[in-house]
C-alpha cells in the first residue's frame, strides 16, 4: 500500500515546517520511526530464522553438506539430491505414498466427523456447553508423546481395543505391527481429534441466519433438503477454511507416526510420514543436503496443494454478500 | 433441521435419538483418556486386557516407579520442560504484543509489504526451517552448549510465532481508534499511547496468547526431540520416549503413570479455562 505512494525523493522534510502529506492527519507523523521500532524484534527474527535460513537450505539442497565435514569441504553436487530423491529411493517415494494416503482419508473423515458432531450440538441444550468443551479435549492433548504411546497400547496385540472387538466375536491383531493397519491406527488417532474444527464449524452455523430456514421450510423443504440447499451452501467459507486447514496440518503429521513406529517410520515403511522421513534423513543419518531438498520440495508441495485448493474452491465457496 | 419449538416438547423415542448419540460419541472419545488414567494404576499384565477403566488391584508405585525409572529423575525433565514452557510464553507475549501494535495500529512505509509476508510466514511448516536452523544454531555454538534451550526459546523472543502476531492484530482492530486518537491528541506518542491505552486493553489477547504458547510448547516433540540431546537436558516429551526403548513389560506401568503427569498440566489448562479455549480457536481458527 505505502510502496507507491510517492518517490522518495519527495520525502517530507523533518520538522515543523514540513509539507503534511494529503489525507493524513497531522497526529501519525511520527508513527514510521515508531513503527520501524515496534517491528524490530519481528524484523530480526524474520531475517534470522526464516529468511537467511530458507536461502540456506536451498544451498544446502545442492550440497552433500553432512554436518561432520567442515564448511570448506562441502562439495556442490548440483541436482544430485533430486535426482536421488526422484530416481534411486524406493524409501522417499513410499513417504511421499504414505503422506498422501494419510492427509487424504484423515483430512476428510476428520471434518466430516467435525461437521456431524457440530450439527449435533448446534442447537443450544443443557449439557451443549460441556459436550463441546469434552470433544474438545482430544485436539489439545492429542499432539502430545503420551497419547501417542497409548495408542500404541490400545492397539496392540494384547490392547483393549482387541479386547472389546473380542465381545463382538471379532478376532484382533497387533494392529500397530501389521503393515496393512498401522497407518490406519494413525488415522484413527487423528479422527479422533475433530475437536478443533468442529469449534470452527459451531461458530459458522450461529451466523447462519434463521430466516433462511423458515422460508426453506415455507417452501417445503425437508432437513436434508435444508442442510443441502442452505447450511452447506452458508457453511462453505468455514469449511473451505478447515479444509485448507487441516490438509496442510494433515502433510505434517510427526509425533504420532514418530511414537508409533518408535521412531523408524516401520513396520515395513507403512508409517512413514514425509516428515518423519525427513527427520531420519537429516537427524539420525545427517544427510542434511539430502533433508534439505525434501524439505524444498515439501514446502513447494504444500504450496501448491493450496493453490489448487484456492482455485476449486472458487466453484464451491460462497461468500454472501457483505463482510463476515 | 428438526423443528422443535423451544419450551415443553412431548416425549418422544425420536427425541431421545441426540442425547444417545452424544452419550455413545462421548463415550468413544473420552475412552482413551479414561483407560489411560485407570491403567496407570493397573499392574503390567492388567494393564493389557483389562479393557475397564478401573483396575481390578489398585498399583499406586506405577508413580513413584515411573519417577525414578531412569536415572535422570522425571522431576528434572518436568522442571526443564516447565522452564522451556514458562520463557516461551513470556517471550511471545511481549515480542508478538511489540509485533502486533505496529501492524494493527501504527502507520509506517511499507507496512502492507511487511503485513503480507507475515501471513505468508504463518503457513511455513517448521519442517521445513529445521534443518537449516540446526545448522545455524548449532554454528553459534547453541546446539549442545552449556544451555541448549537458546535454540528453542530465542526464536520466540523475536515474534516468530506468527499466530499469536495475526491473533492480537485482529485484538487489536477491534479496540476502537477514537482511544489512541484521543491520548494522542493528550499528547502521547506511539510509544505513551502503546503503554497506556493499548496495553492495558490486550490484556484478553495476551492471556490467550499465554495459554497457548504454553500449551503448544508443552506438546511441542518435534523441535525438543531436534535440538536437546543430552539426558540431563531432556524435557518431559523427549524423556517419554525413552519408554519406547526401555523395552519389558515391566515399564508399561511407569510409562502410564508419567504419561498421565505429562498430559496434567496441559489438562489443568483446559479445566481453568475451558471456555477460552474454546472461543480462542473460534475466532481465530487456532489449532489444539
Amino acid at each position: 500500500m505505502a510502496i507507491t505512494t510517492r518517490p522518495p525523493t519527495q520525502r517530507p522534510q523533518p520538522g515543523p515546517a514540513a509539507p503534511q502529506r494529503r489525507g493524513r492527519p497531522a497526529r501519525h507523523r511520527d508513527d514510521g520511526r515508531a513503527g520501524y521500532v515496534f517491528l524490530t524484534p519481528w524484523l530480526i527474527g524474520f531475517a534470522a530464522v526464516t529468511a537467511i535460513p530458507m536461502l540456506m537450505s536451498l544451498y544446502l539442497s545442492f550440497t552433500d553438506y553432512d554436518i561432520l565435514t567442515p564448511w570448506s569441504e562441502v562439495k556442490w553436487i548440483g541436482l544430485d539430491n533430486y535426482q536421488r530423491m526422484f530416481g534411486d529411493d524406493p524409501a522417499y517415494w513410499h513417504a511421499v505414498r504414505v503422506t498422501l494416503i494419510f492427509a487424504f482419508i484423515a483430512t476428510p473423515l476428520k471434518l466430516g466427523s467435525a461437521l456431524g458432531v457440530a450439527l449435533l450440538l448446534n442447537r443450544s441444550f443443557r449439557g451443549s456447553g460441556l459436550f463441546r468443551g469434552l470433544f474438545y479435549l482430544p485436539s489439545l492433548l492429542g499432539g502430545s508423546v503420551a497419547l501417542a504411546m497409548v495408542w500404541h497400547s490400545m492397539f496392540d496385540r494384547s490392547g483393549s481395543i482387541n479386547a472389546i472387538l473380542g465381545w463382538f466375536g471379532i478376532e484382533g491383531k497387533a494392529w500397530v505391527n501389521d503393515p496393512d493397519t498401522a497407518l490406519g491406527t494413525l488415522i484413527l488417532l487423528a479422527i479422533w481429534q475433530f475437536g478443533a474444527p468442529m469449534v470452527i464449524f459451531l461458530a459458522g452455523l450461529k451466523q447462519v441466519p434463521n430466516e433462511l430456514y423458515e422460508a426453506a421450510e415455507v417452501d417445503g423443504a425437508g432437513a436434508l433438503r435444508q442442510f443441502l440447499s442452505v447450511t452447506l451452501p452458508m457453511l462453505s467459507p468455514v469449511i473451505f477454511f478447515n479444509l485448507v486447514l487441516e490438509t496442510i496440518h494433515g502433510f505434517q503429521g510427526f509425533t504420532s507416526a514418530f511414537v508409533l513406529s518408535g521412531g523408524t517410520g516401520g513396520p515395513v515403511d507403512s508409517t512413514l510420514m514425509y516428515t518423519l522421513y525427513l527427520y531420519i534423513r537429516g537427524f539420525a543419518n545427517y544427510e542434511m543436503g539430502y533433508a534439505s531438498a525434501m524439505a524444498w520440495v515439501f514446502l513447494l508441495t504444500i504450496g501448491l496443494v493450496t493453490v489448487v485448493l484456492f482455485r476449486t474452491g472458487r466453484f464451491w465457496v460462497h461468500y454472501s454478500d457483505g463482510d463476515d | 433441521m428438526v423443528t422443535v419449538v423451544a419450551g415443553r416438547r412431548p416425549f418422544t423415542p425420536r427425541s431421545l435419538i441426540r442425547p444417545a448419540v452424544l452419550l455413545l460419541l462421548t463415550a468413544l472419545v473420552l475412552y482413551p483418556l479414561v483407560w489411560m488414567l485407570g491403567s496407570s494404576f493397573k499392574a503390567p499384565e492388567e494393564i493389557l486386557n483389562n479393557v475397564s477403566v478401573l483396575p481390578e488391584n489398585w498399583t499406586p508405585g506405577n508413580y513413584p516407579d515411573g519417577w525414578t525409572h531412569f536415572d535422570v529423575g522425571f522431576g528434572r525433565y518436568f522442571l526443564n520442560s516447565f522452564m522451556v514452557a514458562a520463557l516461551t510464553v513470556v517471550a511471545n507475549c511481549v515480542s508478538c504484543l511489540l509485533a502486533a501494535y505496529a501492524f494493527a495500529r501504527l502507520r509506517f512505509r511499507l507496512r502492507g509489504f511487511w503485513f503480507a509476508i507475515m501471513i505468508g510466514t504463518l503457513l511455513l511448516p517448521s519442517h521445513v526451517l529445521i534443518v537449516p536452523q540446526f545448522v545455524m544454531f548449532r554454528s553459534f555454538g547453541w546446539v549442545g552448549g552449556p544451555w541448549p534451550y537458546l535454540p528453542l526459546i530465542v526464536p520466540h523472543m523475536l515474534a516468530t510465532d506468527a499466530f499469536f502476531v495475526f491473533l492480537m492484530v485482529q485484538f487489536m482492530r477491534g479496540i476502537p481508534r477514537e482511544l489512541d486518537d484521543a491520548a494522542k491528541i493528550d499528547g502521547c506518542t506511539a510509544y505513551s499511547a502503546f503503554r497506556h491505552v493499548i496495553l492495558p486493553l490486550s490484556r484478553p489477547a495476551l492471556v490467550s496468547t499465554a495459554i497457548f504458547s504454553f500449551i503448544w510448547t508443552w506438546n511441542d516433540f518435534f523441535r525438543q526431540l531436534v535440538y536437546l540431546s543430552d539426558l540431563e537436558k531432556y524435557t518431559a516429551p523427549v524423556a517419554l520416549t525413552l519408554f519406547i526403548d526401555s523395552t519389558g513389560q515391566s515399564a508399561v506401568g511407569p510409562m502410564f503413570a508419567m504419561s498421565v503427569l505429562s498430559l496434567a498440566p496441559v489438562f489443568l489448562f483446559f479445566v481453568a479455562f475451558q471456555r477460552l479455549l474454546v472461543e480462542g480457536i473460534n475466532t481465530t481458527g487456532l489449532k489444539g
